[in-house]
């Protein structure tokens, strides 16, 4: 009995933290560049209503996901837009696009009548069936939805990019000095647009695989539940490294499936203290690891240009 | 001359920024394989000009020329196409990344896959060429400040520039390092590259360029053969009249108590890498103690310790007989230039009035049941403004609308004004004009024939020299020598900068 649960706690928690990891993969090249983009929870939320809505009139998953990279791309035009060409501050942009993304999801949520009693349908996995009776790494690995892989493979692809391409290079080096970054000849404000909506894109793709992948049913008001902060505090606790922040974000995912499965076992403690688990553990890991990160020198500042 | 030597001109550029016209129908000219020197004091309009050639600016009217053909720059980018490289006054290097990746950033190229080996051996064999040594690997924090001259020197000989402009790249060299930049600059002129070379040091100008453009107020002044030149001409079209740094007559003072006492000081910069090493000196009243050396050799620390704002690990430090154990922040005992007036010295978005009144806010008549009383303090202003001639139109105005030299004067009203009896001055003159340093040595010479106990530190060494009783050289957090100010030569002070003593020199 044990044994299974925490086979469903394992499998459940790479499960949890492949949003997580895609989302925070576009988040590290936004906060590399230096600018946060604090609006990628909101973003998430559309993601996921839109994921959901997409593949259930239009039957594809595959249509769903590039939808919410359609909306992600457009999001974030937004939000670049505001932060890099209106320099307005980021944190406040960020909780306006949040705001704004609870109300305008519960309306439209309210609207589309029909998904209240339908779900889409979820992610298949990407390994055959006879795979996932392998003892241990059956149920664990090979059951996941393919989105698990293709999360853990982007995070791959984002450091090889980050550290080994000349794009890499130069998201590293702006968000560090955009001066040096100018009078070297690059643009800082395309860069900052580019990396502002490669995240965008990742978190209203992530959004999707949160509902695609699991229940395939969009909860008015709370679906994300903070995960994009969560994967704000992971990139911190990851010291914006690719590979350090995916751990991280796996780190959060396992507290999340482990406190929705301590839900239902009849335990002492009350839900609601269960339900602060992730965020406890948040807290934790910032006050330990945050020191020990090197944060991108104009992490959070506007860049003006007239001013060299 | 002909025309084709020509490689660079700037014809009639003007640029005017709002209240301030920066550049007034300004003209200059660089032949091929000459080194152009640009003089003229902080705020003439030089590195505006500069800025303009680099397109980080765009001219209100003018032409600019590279090799006879007119074009228009309006990004950096566009200005490394035209073969024009840039060393910037403060450097724009990325600190985080390598020596090499800040060589090749921003450099076009088709493959998205960076590939270190090629530019590698270029950067290597440009090393050679210019005798300009760097570890393509090192991380660029880790370099002391000129290495990193170098890599913004190598950087700009990377992309294969034909004009290369130095913004005062002295400013932070010793003086073997200055001498390697000169021959460096040689070897780049030797291949028909041209320099421009920035600076208000007028020996360096001399020493290095083929002819010098002086500019003032944001006009030419004229520009003469190098040859034809000499230090007071050039000072002298520089300011608009005869200066001279020359050690002036100083009276005896009678009195030496010991002010200050440091015994076995040890400290740690930022870094955590130790700054002060078993570091003792003993300041008496009515002497100017000067510190040459070069920057970063614990004088930062040394002041700071002083005005309590750094703790030592061991040792003792004390000001007529009372030990410092925290911030002194009591201007009748001792006053503090710090050697960034700009981040620790005023708040730049205060005003006048606020900053001078900084350290004394809590003190009657200026606050009275915990309000302030902003006619005391207008008239404090007002009195300051007067007394110590800090050209601003009143109190109310912002510290940061104030030139560098007015700023300065700010925090010398605050800070001496209550005669304290002990005055440590970090870098006191570093940015200022001519005008502006003989003032503020006239201050400090003031204040130690009235019996104040002075520690100026300094990297110049020329001043040093001019204003001190007693010379100390620091280098790496100890003192190598010791020297008497009437006495001293520069010679020799430049060797102990080094880490020579004059033993081992034997």
């Amino acid at each position: 009995m044990t044994y299974e649960i925490i086979l469903d706690w394992l499998q459940a928690s790479l499960r949890w933290s492949a949003p997580l990891i895609i989302c925070a993969m576009g988040e590290i090249f936004a906060e590399r560049s230096g600018i946060i983009n604090m609006g990628i929870e909101g973003i998430m939320l559309c993601g996921a209503l839109c994921g959901v809505a997409v593949s259930y009139y239009a039957q594809s998953q595959a249509v769903a996901l590039f939808a919410c990279a359609i909306l992600g791309l457009v999001l974030g035009l937004i939000v670049a837009f505001l932060t890099v060409s209106r320099r307005t501050n980021q944190v406040v942009t960020g909780l306006m696009i949040n705001l704004l993304a609870i109300g305008a999801t519960n309306v439209i949520f309210s609207v589309l009548t029909v998904m209240r009693h339908k779900r889409a349908t979820t992610f298949g996995a990407l390994f055959p069936e006879s795979m996932h009776r392998i003892p241990l790494v059956g149920p664990v690995l090979f059951a996941q939805p393919f989105t698990t892989w293709i999360a853990i493979f982007i995070a791959f692809i984002a450091s090889f990019v980050l550290y080994k391409t000349r794009w890499g290079l130069n998201v590293r080096a702006v968000g560090d000095n955009p001066q040096a970054t100018a009078t070297a000849g690059l643009s800082v404000i395309k860069l900052k647009y580019q990396t502002l909506i490669l995240s965008s894109i990742a978190a209203s793709v992530a959004g999707g695989i949160l509902t695609l992948a699991s229940s395939g049913y969009f909860a008015a008001g709370g679906m994300t539940g903070g995960r994009g902060f969560i994967v704000l505090a992971a990139v911190v606790v990851g010291g914006w490294d690719p590979m350090r922040t995916m751990f991280a974000c796996m780190l959060f995912g396992a507290t999340d499936a482990a406190q929705l499965r301590l839900q239902t076992t009849e335990s002492i403690i009350p839900t609601q203290f269960l339900q602060m688990l992730p965020y406890v553990i948040t807290v934790v890991a910032l006050t330990i690891m945050v020191k020990r990160s090197r944060v991108p020198k104009t992490w959070g500042a506007a860049y003006d240009g007239r001013r060299s | 001359m002909n025309e084709n030597s020509i490689l660079l001109k700037m014809q009639d550029i003007s640029k005017s920024f709002p209240g301030v016209l920066a550049n007034d129908h300004v003209t200059i000219e660089c032949e091929k394989g000459h080194v152009l020197g640009l003089l003229g004091e902080n705020g003439a309009g030089k590195t505006t000009l500069m800025n303009i050639l680099y397109g980080l600016y765009q001219p209100d009217q003018g032409k600019i020329f590279v090799d006879g053909k007119q074009v228009v720059i309006n990004s950096p980018s566009e200005a490394i196409n035209h073969g024009i490289g840039m060393v910037h006054q403060h450097f724009k290097l990325v600190d985080t990344l390598s020596v090499i990746e800040n060589v090749i950033l921003g450099i076009p190229t088709n493959k998205a896959v960076l590939d270190f080996g090629p530019a590698k051996k270029k950067l290597e064999k440009l090393c050679k060429e210019y005798e300009l040594f760097v570890d393509p690997e090192e991380i660029v924090w880790r370099l002391p400040v000129g290495k990193q001259q170098w890599v913004e020197i190598l950087k700009a000989l990377y992309r294969d520039c034909k004009v290369l402009v130095l913004d005062e790249p002295t400013a932070v060299l010793t003086p073997s390092e200055s001498d390697q930049l000169c021959r460096a600059i040689r070897k780049i002129t030797e291949q028909g590259r041209s320099v421009v070379f920035i600076s208000h040091k007028l020996r360096e100008v001399i020493e290095i360029t083929d002819k010098v453009t002086v500019i003032r107020d944001g006009k030419v002044i004229g520009t003469v053969n190098t040859k034809e030149a000499t230090q007071s001409i050039l000072a002298e079209m520089m300011v608009g009249r005869p200066v001279t740094i020359e050690r002036k007559a100083r009276p005896i003072i009678k009195e030496h108590s010991a002010v200050l006492v440091m015994k076995n000081v040890n400290a740690f910069d930022d870094r955590g890498v130790q700054a002060l090493k078993d570091f003792n000196l003993t300041v008496h009243a009515g002497e100017i103690v000067g510190v040459a050396g070069v920057d970063g050799n614990g004088q930062r620390e040394l002041s700071e310790c002083i005005a309590g704002l750094r703790k030592p690990s061991s040792g003792s430090i004390t000001i007529q007989d009372k030990q410092v154990t925290n911030v002194i922040a009591d201007p009748s005992f001792v006053g503090f230039i710090p050697e960034d007036r700009q981040k620790t010295g005023l708040v730049l978005d205060f005003t006048v009035a606020e900053n001078l009144l900084i350290k004394d806010y809590k003190e009657k008549p200026y606050v009275k049941n915990g309000f302030l009383q902003y006619s005391e303090i207008k008239k404090h202003a007002e009195h300051m403004i007067k007394k110590y001639n800090i050209k601003s139109p009143s109190g109310d105005i912002k510290v940061k609308t104030l030139s560098g030299g007015n700023q300065q004067k700010v925090v010398i009203a605050r800070e001496l004004d209550a005669q304290p009896v002990l005055d440590v001055a970090s870098h006191p003159t570093r940015g200022l004009d001519l005008g502006a340093v003989s003032n503020v040595h006239d201050i400090l010479l003031n204040e130690r024939n009235r019996g104040a106990a002075v520690l100026f530190i300094s990297a110049e060494l020329q001043e040093v020299i001019a204003l001190s009783d007693r010379i100390i050289v620091l280098y790496s957090g100890q003192i190598m020598g010791e020297l008497d100010g009437e006495t001293a030569d520069q010679f020799t002070i430049g060797q102990m900068m080094l880490g020579q003593t004059t033993e081992a020199k034997k």
